[in-house]
């Protein structure tokens, strides 16, 4: 790391890592949540989790945590995919294929924009 | 970096190896291969997960959920449930207790936290968090704003007094040590905190390091030092560590070294570690053992501002003085002195030890009263017994009765009271406590730390030691108690440094407030307390006693007897005093008289 060498450059660094804190508190609480009844691995979820772990290691994000939960009662949606961000409300994705849940971490996760055309309504 | 949405922590202590935690790991893996998830889930090894006693155990992330006492058979039916399905696997879970920090808790109403402010709060081996904080902030403040002799009069203004438990003025002493004209200077932290049972220093130098660097680099730039030493005790290895890691990345951020924050001023640090003497807490002491010497007092003038480490000037502190600068600095002298009494301001850090509700580390404003303190910050005395005595500053500090709860807490008052404010040790005793036992222990402390350089400390408190256990084996002599009055009032007049200074307070006071237990002991070989060995004789109720024979046969020296369903008898001639029976006895059939 470079030297301080007046002031302005410690409240640089000040602010650096208030915004560090700020990104890592928020990000922590990312979730993207599968759903694995039985219905959504018999629609393909394994799939979607994969293409959910595969994206995450290749675009190197943090701070992302993936988490499973079981049949949420809208079978035929499955697979069912949700995204909390922060204190966002949850976004609940329905029939979520691999390609999807590409498009959903890639426009939702990481530049935080709903994925309108699979989003639903609970 | 290949990314796992789960981590298994698997626990491969011996204990949890000897109950199968191998073949559960092959399980494991097994069966996460079978199911397709072994690309997902992550099994690491390790150790100490819930102590083991239900081994083998597994603590599974990011949900924070810990299954134990685990077969192999158990193995399927969790991973398909866990892994594949998401479903928490009730019948396997075993609830972990929460880490509790037993020695800071959150604070109470009439706390403010100053020094420990960032205990808890910010990472110490990341000097970001720090800043984060406005650290170091302070520290540019003086660089760049204000001249030495601002730095020391802000200071002066707002009454910070050395929290090392002397309560010399700290501006004050800048002062000196800034008009000291020889050079180089020096400047040294006093990290040696042995007082049995105080921890403050050490939790603010293992929690928040760079506080009480920054105000060591703001007293050296008020000095006029270069160069800067931190006497931490080797028994503190953590606060060793976290002070290294600081200097070091203070270094490398240009906040220690040359020209700190591009400005003309340099200075750099250095932790030094003391060998485990009590007495090299004592300034002079310290200083001798920074250079290399034997840790030992000198006699005072010269005083450190003048000649100190290396024969040259030297401003020594406490880590909570320092710790208490880059605040004062920061939200000015006015704000630190609205706290406190008039001639001690500010907060002091104290050890809350004892026969108190809620143990720990507290910073309350001074002048509180001792009642404050024990009752509203400590939660009152263990189990609701009534208060006996508080003993404030240490092995050196005196015990002062109830008379005195409703006492502010300031240096002035303490030492009115025949007591100390000290480093901040308060140690809470109730009724079960007998007082010439304490001054005995305290005195066997500071007997043994005494290093034998002048005579006072070195033969005094070996006989005030003497006739302590002499009374507590119930062989007082009616003249002991004027001895140890002599004794006590010389030792502190000639002694050389504040270990024998210090070292007669515990008996002066008791002595003091508590002459009647003295008496108890020596007319009618009698504790009061019921806690002096020689001086109880525990005794069969032969009422109650229903003649169980528990007793008898869990003495360790066998001085029951009895017949089965008979009252039973102890022989006070064997019967060494341990009190095992009055623990073991069903019908409360035992007594001390």
């Amino acid at each position: 790391m470079a030297p301080i060498k007046s002031l302005e450059d410690l409240q640089r660094v000040r602010d650096e890592a208030l915004e560090k804190r700020r990104v890592k508190s928020a990000s922590g609480q990312t979730q993207v949540i599968v759903g694995m009844g039985t219905c959504g691995i018999a629609a393909g979820a394994r799939d979607t989790m994969k293409a959910i772990l595969e994206y995450i290691e290749h675009s190197g994000l943090t701070g992302v945590i993936v988490t499973q939960t079981g049949c949420i009662g809208l079978c035929e949606q499955e697979p069912i995919v949700q995204v909390v961000i922060g204190d966002q409300p949850k976004v609940t994705y329905g029939k979520v294929n691999a390609e999807t849940a590409r498009q959903i971490m890639r426009e939702h996760v990481e530049e935080g924009k709903v994925v309108d055309s699979h989003s639903i309504n609970l | 970096m290949k990314y796992f949405r789960s981590h298994v922590l698997l626990c491969v202590d011996p204990e949890c190896l000897k109950h199968g935690a191998h073949e559960v790991m092959d399980a494991l893996q097994d069966e996460l291969v079978a199911e397709g998830l072994i690309n997902e889930v992550q099994v690491l090894e390790t150790s100490r997960i819930g102590g083991c006693s239900n081994g083998p155990e597994i603590m599974v992330y990011p949900e924070g959920i810990h299954y134990a006492n685990l077969t192999v058979d158990d193995i399927p039916y969790l991973v398909e449930e866990h892994f594949l399905k998401g479903r928490v696997a009730q019948k396997l879970v075993m609830p972990i207790e929460k880490v509790v920090d037993e020695e800071l808790s959150a604070p109470t109403h009439k706390e403010i936290r100053i020094v420990l402010r960032n205990c808890g709060v910010i990472d110490p081996e990341n000097i970001e968090d720090y800043i984060a904080e406005d650290g170091y902030m302070a520290l540019a403040k003086c660089l760049t704003e204000y001249t030495p002799d601002q730095v020391i009069s802000t200071v002066l203004e707002s009454g910070l007094r050395g929290r090392g438990g002397a309560g010399f003025p700290t501006g004050k002493k800048w002062q000196l040590a800034r008009n000291s004209p020889d050079f180089p200077k020096y400047l040294v932290c006093n990290a040696d905190e042995g007082d049995p049972g105080a921890f403050m220093n050490r939790r603010v130098l293992e929690s928040d390091p760079h506080s009480v660097i920054e105000g060591m680099v703001i007293a050296a730039y008020a000095i006029g030092a270069s160069q800067g030493y931190i006497y931490c005790r080797a028994e503190y290895p953590i606060a060793v560590r976290t002070l290294n890691i600081g200097i070091r990345q203070a270094r490398e951020m240009g906040l220690l070294g040359h020209n700190i924050l591009g400005t003309d001023f340099s200075f750099d640090l250095e932790v030094r570690m003391g060998a485990g003497a009590f007495v090299c807490g004592e300034e002079t002491a310290l200083m001798s053992s920074i250079e290399g010497k034997r840790g030992e007092p000198r006699p005072r003038p010269p005083f450190p501002a003048q000649r100190g480490v290396f024969g040259r000037p030297t401003n020594i502190n406490n880590v909570e003085t320092y710790a208490n600068i880059p605040q004062i600095m920061l939200r000015g002298a006015e704000w630190y002195a609205s706290m406190g009494t008039e001639k001690s301001k500010g907060t002091k850090t104290f050890a809350l030890a004892g026969d108190v509700k809620h143990t720990g580390l507290v910073e309350v404003p001074l002048g509180l009263s001792l009642r404050e303190i024990i009752y509203d910050v400590g939660g009152g005395i263990k189990d609701d017994k009534p208060f006996k005595a508080i003993q404030t500053g240490g092995p050196m500090g005196g015990c002062l009765p109830e008379e005195y709860l409703d006492l502010p807490i300031d240096y002035e008052a303490l030492a009115a009271a025949g007591s100390i404010m000290g480093s901040g040790g308060l140690v809470v005793m109730d009724d079960e406590t007998c007082m010439v036992d304490i001054a005995r222990f305290f005195m066997e402390f500071t007997q043994d730390e005494s290093c034998g350089k002048c005579v006072p400390c070195r033969v005094g408190t070996r006989r005030i030691l003497e006739i302590l256990q002499r009374i507590c084996n119930g062989e007082g002599k009616e003249e002991d108690l004027n001895t140890l009055d002599e004794l006590c009032a010389e030792i502190k007049s000639t002694s050389l440094c504040g270990l024998g200074q210090g070292a007669p307070n515990p008996v002066e006071s008791t002595l003091k407030h508590f002459r009647a237990e003295y008496e108890a002991h020596i007319r009618e070989k009698r504790c009061p307390a019921k806690v002096c060995k020689a001086l109880i004789r525990y005794d069969i109720l032969e009422s109650i006693c229903t003649g169980c024979t528990v007793c008898a046969r869990n003495c360790p020296v066998n001085a029951i007897s009895g017949e089965r369903r008979q009252a039973h008898h102890i022989d006070p001639d064997v019967c060494i005093r341990c009190g095992i029976c009055m623990q073991v006895c069903n019908f409360n059939a035992i007594e001390i008289n």
